[in-house]
């Protein structure tokens, strides 16, 4: 593999299907190849018991040592409630102009919030945050394009309220 | 403008210095972090930092007094402390002391971004003098708004004007025509424009849902709410909030609507606590106010409180000027978004789209592109890339035989005139096709 392949790191249960529809969308934003592998990690080693939280920031660290000899951008994709010191929560993270990021399942799921279950939903979150956390990987910052996948996003609302396609500007930003 | 605002993170702890140096830099802004007060006063010594985040307790000097100095060498830098749980008492001897805000750790995401963005319209406010904010402005971040012709000028204009102010607009316009585009322009250009633009679509809720929407809901308010959740209006706190399809909405929800902007206060579904939110309201329709005023069908106390700017967004077949324009920008856009080298357009293509009516408006020529794109041959669209049936539809074809003149011809040219594919296609054989082109006068197109 090569810096300009996307490597989809599944940690826990994520079903074949939705994996490769992931990867089809961030293939297409990218037009980078996309390789999914299934990674292993015992998730005590990153569980905070005082927040009942996994600390991002060590996720991130993990990962980026042991996949380092593929020098391509990574995500790692968990389903746990993911931390960093100074967050609450966060649904991703990147390195700024690196190779490797994360992104939670958890907290994108309509049933966290009390309202009906919506895989097409939950799938459409998750790419935007997966998509998000690689613009930052290519060095992209914050825009403030409201439908651009760069814009921040705090809450689930915020990310359905952007689409998963960067805007022209980022687009170009990032060529 | 995050890019010209300066932020110093002054903190012990590595990893709190290393997240918020991350987040700050994701979100665009020019970033320093100091692991003490002595070397954040160094830093200070040499350069000035528009946002300083001090940890109240921290080994030597503490937060406090870092506070203390760097007020007493430079009053206009803003400081935000950070601090524990156990420690607010003191974070708030700090505020006392001049600091702008306290934050506990650790922040909720939204929270941190709300206060930066606070200190940084406050900035803002502080820089833009009066010279400034009459200047003329350009607008930026706009996408899609593309036309140099006097009507879409007009509109950008107004666009540009009203940017500035929180007076309520209403947006008008046939379907395709780029409503929605107006909205984002106004807000992108618009002190809000560092809080959400939050748009929801009224016409496809019902009025149950488009309640708990606009309102949130709390916990136990309805079968299935097991958890308290925001209405679009307090996420929109500090931006602006888009109702598209504003003439849908009900007579209960016209009366609420008009309730909340009369008091900027609202309360949850099935919540007791008043709510307040600073946003500013857009809305647009296809559909003319002023007559359901007169039908009975939409307020008139509503409509005078919504109508403050009216902005009308002209079809495309009144500003065919713009379509060359909007046909190179959407080749532009498409052919970067799918990764392909820039093509043109055939003249003959070209002549034909600025013909053509375009009931569905710039939505329809910018899908019209798109589709040309995909199935053209990647170094030009041609005629026979567009989709034309609505032409069809509309041209003044009147006989039988126009028609059969006019199918005749796109079959040939969709087969690049080979005879027996076109024969195939029109299921008659190649002698017939020949006397059907003969008597029909058809040539292969120059083009």
């Amino acid at each position: 593999m090569n810096k300009q392949d996307i490597l989809l790191i599944s940690y826990g249960h994520f079903e074949k299907d939705f994996l490769e529809k992931l990867a089809g969308d961030v293939t297409r934003e990218f037009f980078y190849p996309v390789y999914i592998e299934a990674g292993h990690i015992d998730f005590n080693d990153y569980y905070d018991p005082e927040r009942r939280q996994y600390d991002g920031n060590k996720l991130i660290n993990v990962i980026d040592t042991v996949f380092s000899s593929y020098n391509s951008k990574r995500i790692g994709l968990f389903d746990v409630d993911l931390f960093i010191p100074i967050f609450t929560y966060i649904f991703g993270q990147a390195v700024f102009n690196g190779n490797t990021g994360i992104a939670s399942l958890y907290r994108l799921r309509n049933e966290h919030y009390g309202m009906k279950k919506d895989d097409n939903l939950l799938l459409d979150r998750f790419r935007k945050v997966i998509i998000h956390e690689l613009g930052h990987t290519f060095g992209l910052i914050h825009c403030h394009m409201p439908t651009c996948v760069m814009r921040s996003s705090t809450y689930v609302e915020d990310l359905d309220q952007k689409s998963h396609h960067l805007c022209l500007k980022c687009r170009t930003r990032m060529q | 403008m995050a890019a010209s605002v300066s932020i110093l993170i002054v903190d012990d702890e590595e990893s709190v210095r290393d997240s918020l140096y991350n987040w700050f830099i994701d979100e665009g802004y020019r970033v320093e972090s100091a692991e003490n007060a002595k070397k954040a006063l160094d830093i200070l010594e040499s350069k000035d930092f528009d946002i300083i985040l001090v940890d109240i307790k921290m080994p030597g000097m503490d937060g406090l007094e870092l506070h203390r100095r760097i007020k007493s060498s430079n009053k206009d830098t803003i400081v935000i402390i950070m601090t524990a749980f156990a420690s607010v008492t003191t974070a708030v001897q700090a505020l006392k002391d001049g600091a702008y805000d306290y934050i506990t750790k650790p922040f909720d995401p939204d929270d941190l971004s709300h206060l930066v963005r606070n200190a940084v319209r406050q900035i803002i406010l502080k820089t833009e003098n009066e010279v400034l904010r009459n200047k003329v402005i350009s607008l930026e971040n706009i996408e899609d708004l593309i036309g140099k012709s006097n009507a879409m000028m007009r509109v950008l204009k107004e666009v540009e004007r009203v940017a500035q102010s929180n007076s309520p607009v209403i947006i008008t316009g046939e379907s395709g025509t780029g409503k929605e585009l107006i909205a984002r322009a106004i807000h992108s250009n618009s002190p809000r424009k560092f809080f959400p633009l939050v748009s929801v679509h009224c016409g496809a809720l019902s009025e149950s849902l488009l309640e708990s929407e606009l309102f949130g809901h709390e916990k136990g308010a309805f079968t299935g709410a097991m958890y308290t959740r925001k209405g679009r209006f307090e996420m929109a706190d500090g931006g602006t909030i888009f109702l598209d399809e504003i003439a849908t909405i009900s007579a209960k929800m016209q009366v609420e609507l008009l309730r909340i902007l009369e008091t900027k206060t609202f309360i949850r579904v099935g919540g007791n606590k008043e709510i307040t939110s600073d946003f500013r309201i857009i809305c647009a329709t296809n559909r003319d106010l002023k007559k359901m005023v007169e039908d009975g069908t939409f307020r008139e106390d509503l409509f005078y409180r919504l109508n403050v700017v009216n902005i009308k967004v002209p079809p495309l077949r009144d500003r065919t000027e713009d379509i060359p324009l909007l046909v190179d920008y959407f080749i532009k856009k498409y052919c970067t978004s799918m990764s392909r080298d820039m093509i043109s357009i055939d003249p003959a293509a070209m002549k034909r789209i600025t013909e053509y009516g375009f009931p569905g408006n710039v939505r329809e020529l910018e899908n019209m592109i798109e589709r040309a794109i995909v199935i053209g041959n990647g170094k030009e669209i041609r005629l026979k890339d567009l989709p034309f049936e609505k032409d069809t539809i509309n041209s003044s074809i009147e006989s039988l035989q126009d028609l059969e003149k006019k199918h005749v011809r796109q079959i040939l040219e969709k087969y690049n005139w080979n005879i027996s594919r076109s024969a195939k296609a029109l299921k008659v054989d190649r002698v017939t096709l020949y006397n059907k082109i003969k008597k029909y006068g058809l040539k292969p197109s120059t083009n």
